[in-house]
């Protein structure tokens, strides 16, 4: 858990740069569109959401658009993407020995608090997501790179909401003063 | 000329694939890049480890800059990519609970799943965490579709907004990313001392 000992083993942001920019190229030259997560995410627990109340997702719009009747939520690209995400993360880990089962927190807080916090963060981000039409991946990455005003603004948003309240929840993630 | 009919050329399975390939680099690029550790990630938010915007700002300057020539060159038919329309509002609100949801918890979606991927216990409760997220909404978005649909603009680009051409955008994007580390390498120098 030493932080300079594992840092060598990071490539340098540069790097990981470039190789992510040319992948974001090649999935617009390829498909014509950008990377994405959080959108095959939601398909996901529609999917499961539709194996229990199938009648209820019929019933609900925004759902529906993508599991009502014979709909099947996981017949769209997002979903074979975040599924690749899974596998690349995982081989990635396991060549530098980073699959271990841990739990990673600031120097001041509890590993129970932590994962509150994670599981708190995790519903705003949702949330969010899906208010803002994308995530990081498919609104600030992919809308970002084509130009998008809107994706702009919402990087923007984002950058401005983690950085308003940075300072106030600094007990979080920084040693103590 | 692309982009590609990826069904039409390689059949839904051959389609599914080549996207499970490309979201194999996604997450292997995310994780060798240290986005796994919700530590490094947070870190940018106190000026500590610059990888987000570093990573980030520089895979946008590249595949921009890849899309711009491609299409001067006549290999890319810029009006087939898919540019997402601007809903200003929504947007805006949605990146600030982002934001917050993000220094919070310390990922975001696509990180989170690398997290996962790695078995690390914090990015799995952020991952419920944003599952719980997803569905809230969808039960929740008919109260709120008039704000949901609110700033529509369309398909607007930054040279229609700037009226400059999308060359010159290119290449201001590229100064302002340049600038950008610069100026957060200089912070962190500032917060941290030289030495890190």
């Amino acid at each position: 858990m030493n932080g300079s000992t594992e840092k060598t083993q990071y490539w340098n942001p540069y790097v990981g740069g470039i190789l992510l920019g040319i992948l974001l190229f090649f999935s617009f030259f390829l498909a014509g569109h950008g990377l994405g997560a959080s959108g095959g995410v939601n398909r996901i627990a529609v999917a499961v959401e539709d194996l229990v109340v199938p009648e209820h997702v019929d019933k609900t719009p925004y759902i529906a658009k993508m599991a009502g009747g014979d709909r099947d939520p996981l017949a769209h690209w997002l979903v074979w993407e975040v599924a690749g995400i899974l596998l690349g993360g995982f081989a990635s880990g396991l060549l530098r020995g980073r699959v271990r089962l841990q739990t990673y927190r600031g120097p001041q807080i509890s590993t129970r608090a932590r994962w509150a916090y994670a599981f708190a963060g995790g519903i705003l981000m949702g949330y969010g997501a899906r208010l803002a039409r994308g995530c990081t991946s498919g609104q600030a990455l992919s809308g970002g790179a084509v130009m998008s005003v809107g994706s702009w603004t919402f990087m923007l948003a984002v950058f401005a909401g983690g950085y308003g309240l940075a300072w106030f929840v600094r007990r979080l993630w920084q040693p103590e003063a | 000329m692309a982009p590609y009919d990826l069904v039409g050329y390689f059949g839904l399975t051959g389609s599914y694939l080549i996207y499970i390939a490309i979201g194999f680099a996604f997450g292997f690029i995310l994780e060798s890049s240290g986005f796994g550790d919700a530590r490094r990630l947070a870190a940018q938010f106190y000026f500590s480890d610059l990888r987000v915007v570093k990573v980030m700002f520089t895979a946008i300057v590249v595949a921009m800059t890849l899309i711009f020539w491609s299409t001067a060159l006549g290999l890319l038919d810029y009006n087939q990519i898919w540019v997402k329309p601007t809903y200003l509002w929504p947007g805006i609100v949605g990146g600030l609970v982002m934001g917050v949801g993000f220094i919070l918890g310390g990922y975001c979606p696509g990180t989170s799943l690398v997290s996962v991927a790695t078995l690390k216990i914090d990015g799995m409760f952020f991952l419920l965490g944003h599952i719980a997220g997803v569905l809230v909404f969808g039960e929740t978005v008919d109260s709120i579709n008039e704000f949901w649909n609110s700033g529509h603009l369309g398909f607007f680009t930054l040279p229609e907004l700037l009226h400059l051409g999308t060359g010159v955008v290119v290449f201001l994007v590229a100064c302002l990313a340049i600038a950008m580390f610069l100026g957060f390498e200089w912070l962190r120098g500032a917060i941290y001392g030289k030495t890190q």
